[in-house]
């Protein structure tokens, strides 16, 4: 029983070596993390492995994966994790994307679901909402980092990090997902201005999931553009959440994930 | 060695900093007055021209969507002074070429300012600096990148001469590149490129460009003039000279010391005044990931602790002023010298802040009376 929950595993790709966590049986779950990277050691993976089989990489330049000088953009990391699907020969894969994940999911969708049993977009960005005045999304880096923490979590506090308790190998990690970040989404910010007119073609069982308390991107605002676009998309609220639900409320999010999945097999 | 007299142009009369956050990227331009700003431009082009008048060269820059530099291009304040001078050497450092969207106008508005001086334009890319991150939009991982392709795109616009030719890049794509006019030097300016690490020294040595360090002290200068002579040596180039090398300070000469450092403390405005929040001073992916951790460890070096509360003592005891009489400020200059291996050009930041113009040209006219003939024996 004594196994490590932080230990993560590789696998390669077309020549992209992915730091990988793979956990659990049954019915696969492709997890594609935020802009928060890739936590091994976080409750709610385990929770999940309850319900299947989940493989959570780490995009290239975040966690451990390597940098790769040819991908430097959502629409990569979309058919790198087409590739992925393929290379593992998974079907019926209930994808899982969060925030930046969710966009990484998104344009996965509309290219192409074979593989896939079902969608779960929880709070994603990557989508145009407003006119061109409108700032959408608020721009993490040009605001106070306490803000954008404020914004993202219902309770910041919560989930502070005190980096003086950190290793450096910790402080690394932190530093890349930044990096990786900034490459992935500085700029069109946190969207591809293509991508809302294409999500028509997502036309597998969708549920998008968003934290009641999110105030980085609203359910009101954001979520409802995206759920307008997708035709049956199911829409739910996760209690006492910001923008990352799986962090702040992981049983509750994982009940929702189950709950959908379980929905596909029967 | 030859001296440079650089201005960063700012515009001072600002609220208390108590008052706004940071004084770059957001402060709002309603603080400006443009009829002031018109008197401060003159002024400032003025004190170029007596620079030009006592023997030194002329060094400009730009910064973007700041009150610490009212030169957004470059370019504009140099065709003027392409038009008002008629001998110094005229360097812009520089261009930021990782930020600019069209390299190709860039070789355009170079080939323009050195035809139109009759070849006395000294040309230099810079990365930019991190506050201009968000002023630009431009994404600050993979730089170097960038600048690499759009240098490369600049000096083939400048040396190509028999109509276009094709640009498809991985940042840039011109299909039909012929600029007109061409530069007036052979094959093209001379290139200047600010190094303040290790390895873009290394590749700045690699060509045998100039590499400028600007307010790095003497372990910082030390590293990157080394790394670029390591890598000249590495590839069995040829050693290079000392005009290879140019160190910029905060320079003030006054008759007796305490006039050049009441001159240097007025001169500090520059870095007291840079208050800027860590959302603009450290994009992801613009410093290595080695200092982002040391950052959130508070584990980097002292002199960026020394850019957060700079004390004059500090600054001219690490090498980032000199200032005194002219005999102190030739044994600084000296001291560095010694210690980097030697350089051939001195960028002298010579007014910032409140420095009125009467000290400006005082503190230019003891340099060049005083310390300049001593400095140029060197050569």
């Amino acid at each position: 029983m004594a196994t490590n929950v932080t230990q993560t595993g590789w696998m390669s790709v077309h020549g992209v070596r992915l730091e990988i966590v793979e956990r659990g049986q049954g019915q696969p779950i492709l997890w594609l993390h935020g802009e928060e990277g890739l936590d091994p050691g976080a409750p709610f993976l385990d929770m999940l492995a309850a319900h299947g089989s989940v493989l959570a990489p780490s995009h290239p330049g975040f966690g451990h994966s390597p940098d790769v000088a040819s991908i430097d953009t959502v629409d990569d990391l979309s058919y790198l994790y087409l590739d992925v699907l393929a290379e593992r020969n998974l079907r019926n894969v209930t994808v899982v994307g969060s925030s930046l994940g969710g966009w990484i999911a998104a344009e996965m969708a509309v290219k192409c679901h074979d593989r896939f049993s079902g969608l779960v977009l929880v709070a994603p960005l990557g989508i145009k909402v407003g006119d061109r005045e409108t700032r959408d999304i608020p721009d993490i880096f040009a605001l106070p980092p306490d803000e954008v923490a404020r914004l993202q979590y219902r309770d910041p506090a919560r989930v502070a990090v005190d980096h003086s308790a950190l290793s450096d190998d910790q402080l690394t990690v932190i530093a890349r997902n930044r990096e990786a970040t900034a490459l992935y989404a500085w700029e069109p910010y946190f969207h591809n201005p293509k991508l809302r007119q294409w999500l028509h073609r997502i036309t597998l069982p969708t549920l998008l999931l968003w934290g009641a308390d999110d105030r980085f991107v609203t359910a009101a605002y954001y979520g409802d553009a995206f759920r307008s676009a997708i035709p049956g998309a199911r829409f739910e609220t996760v209690a006492g959440a910001g923008h990352f639900p799986h962090i702040e409320e992981p049983a509750a999010f994982v009940e929702r994930v189950s709950g959908f999945m379980s929905e596909r097999r029967g | 060695m030859r001296a440079w007299f650089f201005s960063e142009n700012a515009y001072h009369l600002l609220p208390d900093s108590k008052e706004y956050d940071s004084i770059r990227v957001k402060l709002p331009n309603r603080y400006y007055d443009p009829k002031i700003g018109a008197d401060l431009y003159h002024r400032f082009i003025d004190e170029w021209q007596i620079a030009e008048d006592l023997g030194l060269e002329i060094m400009v820059n730009e910064h973007h969507q700041t009150a610490t530099n009212l030169n957004p291009s470059a370019a504009v304040v140099m065709g003027a002074l392409a038009r008002d001078t008629r001998k110094a050497r005229l360097l812009i450092l520089g261009n930021p070429i990782a930020n600019r969207r069209e390299p190709v106008r860039v070789a355009e508005e170079m080939a323009m300012v050195d035809v139109y001086s009759r070849g006395r334009l000294e040309c230099g890319f810079v990365r930019g600096v991190p506050y201009e991150m968000s002023a630009g939009n431009h994404r600050p991982t993979r730089m170097m990148d960038r600048f690499w392709e759009a240098h490369d795109l600049i000096v083939k616009a400048w040396t190509s001469h028999d109509g276009p030719f094709n640009w498809e890049g991985k940042y840039f794509h011109h299909r039909q590149v012929n600029i007109w006019p061409r530069p007036y030097q052979e094959p093209h300016p001379p290139i200047w490129i600010t190094a303040l690490s290790p390895s873009s020294a290394r590749e700045v040595g690699a060509r045998g460009y100039i590499a400028a360090c600007f307010l790095t002290g003497f372990e910082g200068t030390k590293v990157v003039f080394g790394s670029y002579r390591e890598r000249r040596a590495e590839l069995k180039l040829p050693d290079p000279a000392l005009d290879r090398f140019a160190y910029a300070a905060l320079v003030y000469v006054g008759e007796t010391d305490e006039e050049g450092y009441a001159g240097a403390r007025k001169l500090m405005w520059y870095l007291e005044s840079n208050k800027v929040p860590p959302q603009f001073t450290s994009p992801p992916g613009y410093h290595p990931i080695a200092s982002a951790v040391n950052a959130m460890k508070g584990t980097n070096p002292g002199i960026f602790k020394m850019f957060q509360k700079p004390e004059l003592g500090a600054l001219m005891q690490n090498g980032l002023v000199f200032a005194g009489n002219p005999d102190s400020v030739y044994k600084q200059i000296m001291r560095m010298y010694d210690h980097v291996g030697g350089f051939g050009h001195l960028l002298i930041m010579g007014q910032a802040g409140f420095l009125d113009h009467d000290e400006t040209v005082k503190g230019m006219q003891m340099f060049v009376r005083e310390v300049y003939p001593r400095l140029k024996a060197l050569a």
